[in-house]
């Protein structure tokens, strides 16, 4: 049997030649990430912005009549009601703002949602509960406290181990794909709107870890590399680490995405922002392991000294005293 | 490197097939089919927003519990000092800014008070829970110590939560979790229940019952105002009440509380036809109970229930047989609830819902079923990839992938943990990472065989190289589960723990396994030539 092979052999591309247009182009689209985050801001969910989610599903109903409902709910007087579609075009979910002293109420915020909840029975037959979720906004607050704090947290200390592992240099490589794959991921949940929730950032670590997955295999070739061909330039090594290991890149995102994908089409409601999420990771955690993590280190200047037993200064003025040069 | 001696087959193979025998009942259970009930059976749980349920955070405010302590402490002190041979008159009683002060009449008996007090602040543990100070020669001043709050916190909280699990338990919910959560939470996870509103009405009721004198004395003109007169407090009506919206005057001290009884039932009453929760006290608060009525009979007492009267009847005649009835405008649900409420004992700090989730178990059902179909789909098409990219390697790492999954389901159930949501990133993680190490070992197999490497030593040298770079890969992704579980909220953390034991497994099933398989196979077959 003839096996399958996706990368030819002694493929040679020239990733690096254009690492500057890439470069200046992956921190625009991280300005313009960060930009969008500030300016149309992230569809916080029940989990961050706090507030009062029903779930229902329109039974009878092709599709979920969301301009009316817009009107019945804003009308009730809690402010303007949050509606998105929800997995399929009749189930919809609708969040409320809790009233400010509501925490300190037992069993107010219940009776906001069985409010919301009745108003919406009395219209239309048939409407089924999926669920509901109440987060008070002291508790939605240290959600979102937790989860910068989370990923921060772990940003860091991975940077700090790959700079044990290999050099700083790497450490800050890794450190700056990483923050590109993050951006971009909250870039395009602020450009599609898409709904930001405690599920998405499990989502985003699962894609830093992804991403430092291909940032290490690359790091570790060029450290191969630079031990075993000390005169190349570095561009050169560099392509020719990504070149080399480019084979095992394809072959492990291809695999990923074939997991993904019918998770994706066929998969439930519930895990599609995940999945989303994890799917368009794939693609820009690779990205960043070639373009950012890689182009980097030739900026902060490592060479293939940088893997070579360096003489301790104790060692040096031994030698000297000894006469040697 | 391809080097495995029998004893460390033996115990790679037991690792292996142990961690598979307890993932078999979660397989089981998830298909609908019966685990042996004799044999034991550790199975991972799904969450409730897989299998649908409900999720209540309930939480106290400790202010309160400093509140009641001051309260308790203040009617100590009095029956202290009343109880003392000859009895030490105080007055002056003062209750603020969290501090309890007092006078003692006679300078003389400043010292057999202070003497007194003595057992009362210091507690029973080797920690002093009040600080007791005398200024102005005749002035004692009782402030609690910072432990002595924390510690009287954490009891209440202790016992909060052994009251809501009595109280659940009473809906015969079945399977509900209660765990203690930080220092004034309390998490309950009901699987399965539909409809949260019963069970959050039976744990919003603090149900402190107690029964108080009406101070007859109180002007209606200063009730309105809430004025209250000397010694007396004002309390409102409760809603839905005969006398919703008014207050009523009644005296402080000298009341019975309502948590000495020994039984609480709904009941009807023959003569209005009212439901009406019929309650008995204990041997000791009966007794009181008797005195109280003997010694007041054709004056009115209210009945209390946090905080709103429910009533203020007329005490016709002493009522000494231990029990009493309850009236309120009750509904038979209400009074159903409260006679629940009281049975389990009141609440010792008030609690507030501050997150709730429920998930209808329909949605769940669908979502797992969904699920299972895509990723069967997704094992399929990867599983097809591995092999005709890799042929026999990709059957091992087919293999190894599978037990992964396995083992990975089977550490999980021992260790009791919850399968949710951001756990399923989790687990597509660590396949992703399993699957990765495959391809680096059998892409860096291929290249040491394109330099020319003979078989068996390209084996070798693709398993060392690629290690290098998947222990690397996998040490970061485990220092960054273990920060997240550290650092990360519930949800967070059902991804971390995913995450961590994935990282075992994969890499035991990834390098470990397939190293053994194919040294097996090399040693066996002698291949001159390697199809990779």
């Amino acid at each position: 049997m003839r096996l399958l092979k996706l990368v030819p052999d002694d493929t040679n591309l020239k990733f690096l030649r254009y690492r500057m247009p890439f470069y200046v182009v992956s921190l625009l689209l991280i300005a313009a990430s960060w930009g969008l985050v500030m300016t149309k801001g992230l569809n916080y969910g029940v989990d961050f912005a706090g507030g009062q989610e029903v779930r229902l599903t329109f039974s009878e109903l092709e599709e979920a009549p969301i301009p009316s409902l817009r009107e019945q709910i804003g009308a009730l007087g809690f402010g303007d009601p949050v509606i998105q579609r929800f997995g399929d075009a009749n189930q919809v979910s609708i969040r409320v703002r809790l009233p400010e002293n509501v925490e300190n109420t037992p069993g107010a915020a219940t009776a906001i949602g069985n409010q919301v909840i009745s108003t919406i029975e009395s219209t239309y037959e048939n409407v089924i509960r999926d669920g509901n979720d109440t987060v008070s906004g002291k508790v939605a607050g240290e959600f979102r406290e937790k989860a910068v704090l989370a990923l921060l947290a772990a940003m860091l200390a991975i940077s700090l181990y790959i700079w044990v592992r290999f050099e700083w240099q790497f450490g800050v490589g890794a450190l700056f794909a990483l923050v590109h794959d993050v951006s971009l991921t909250l870039g395009m949940f602020a450009l599609f709107q898409m709904e930001f929730s405690l599920q998405i950032i499990a989502a985003i670590l699962a894609i830093i870890g992804y991403s430092l997955n291909d940032t290490i295999v690359i790091y570790d070739r060029i450290r191969e590399n630079l031990k075993k061909y000390r005169k190349m330039p570095l561009p050169e090594l560099l392509d020719l680490s990504v070149n080399e290991t480019l084979a095992r890149t394809v072959m492990t995102s291809l695999t990923l995405l074939i997991a993904l994908v019918p998770l994706l089409l066929f998969g439930p409601a519930s895990l599609f922002g995940l999945v989303a999420a994890i799917t368009l990771g794939i693609f820009v955690g690779t990205y960043s392991s070639v373009y950012m993590a890689a182009p980097i280190l030739i900026w902060l200047g490592v060479n293939s000294n940088s893997f070579i037993p360096q003489e301790g200064v104790a060692d040096k003025q031994e030698r000297i005293a000894r006469g040697e040069s | 490197m391809l080097e495995f001696p029998r004893w460390r087959k033996i115990w790679l193979w037991s690792v292996t097939l142990i961690a598979i025998a307890c993932a078999l009942p979660s397989i089981l259970s998830m298909s609908n089919l019966r685990w042996p009930d004799a044999l034991p059976s550790p199975t991972v749980n799904l969450g409730l927003d897989l299998a649908g349920g409900s999720h209540i955070l309930l939480e106290a405010n400790p202010a309160q519990v400093a509140e009641q302590r001051l309260e308790n402490m203040e009617e100590a002190v009095r029956n202290t000092m009343r109880q003392a041979e000859p009895r030490i008159r105080i007055g002056d009683v003062s209750t603020s800014e969290n501090q309890l002060g007092f006078m003692v009449e006679s300078a003389a008996d400043v010292d057999r008070a202070r003497e007194l007090l003595l057992p009362l602040v210091n507690g029973t543990g080797l920690t002093r829970e009040w600080n007791l100070s005398v200024v102005d020669q005749t002035r004692f001043v009782l402030e609690p110590t910072a432990d002595g709050i924390s510690n009287a916190v954490t009891d209440a909280m202790d016992s909060a939560t052994e009251v809501v699990r009595k109280r659940i338990d009473s809906l015969g919910t079945r399977e509900p979790t209660i765990i203690r959560q930080g220092d004034t939470r309390i998490v309950v996870q009901v699987p399965g229940l539909q409809d949260p509103d019963q069970l959050k009405a039976l744990l919003g009721q603090t149900a402190k019952l107690e029964f108080k004198l009406v101070d007859q004395t109180a002007l209606p003109s200063d009730l309105e105002q809430g004025i209250a007169p000397p010694g007396s407090q004002i309390f409102p009506y409760a809603e839905g009440s005969d006398f919703a919206g008014s207050s009523i005057a009644v005296r402080r001290l000298g009341g019975i509380k309502g948590d000495s009884l020994t039984n609480a039932q709904q009941s009807v009453d023959p003569q209005t036809n009212e439901a009406v929760v019929s309650i008995t006290f204990d041997q000791a608060g009966g007794a009181k109970f008797a005195q109280l009525t003997t010694e007041n009979v054709n004056k009115p007492f209210a009945i209390i229930l946090d905080g709103k009267v429910l009533s203020a009847p007329n005490i016709n005649e002493p009522i000494r047989g231990g029990s009493a009835q309850i009236s309120g405008n009750f509904t038979t649900e209400s009074a159903n609830a409260l006679a629940i409420s009281l049975r389990s004992g009141a609440l010792p700090v008030d609690l507030t819902v501050v997150e709730e989730r429920t998930v209808g178990p329909d949605l769940g059902a669908d979502s797992i079923k969904k699920g299972l179909l895509a990723m069967g789909i997704g094992s399929l098409l990867v599983i097809l990839l591995m092999v005709f990219t890799y042929g026999r390697f990709g059957i091992y790492a087919t293999a190894a992938l599978v037990l992964n999954v396995l083992m990975l389901l089977g550490i999980m159930a021992v260790f009791n943990t919850t399968l949710t949501l951001p756990g399923i990133a989790g687990f597509v993680l660590t396949i992703g990472a399993a699957v990765d190490a495959n391809v680096l070992i059998n892409e860096r197999i291929r290249e040491e065989r394109k330099r020319g490497r003979r078989v068996v030593a390209a084996v070798e040298n693709g398993y060392k190289e690629a290690s290098r770079a998947i222990y690397d890969a996998n040490i970061t992704n485990f220092i960054a589960g273990v920060l997240l579980f550290i650092f990360g909220s519930g949800p967070i953390r059902g991804f971390a723990v995913v995450l961590i034991i994935g990282l075992f497994t994969s890499v035991f099933t990834a390098v470990t396994l397939t190293r053994l398989w194919v040294a097996g196979w090399l040693r066996k077959a002698r291949p001159q030539d390697l199809n990779i």
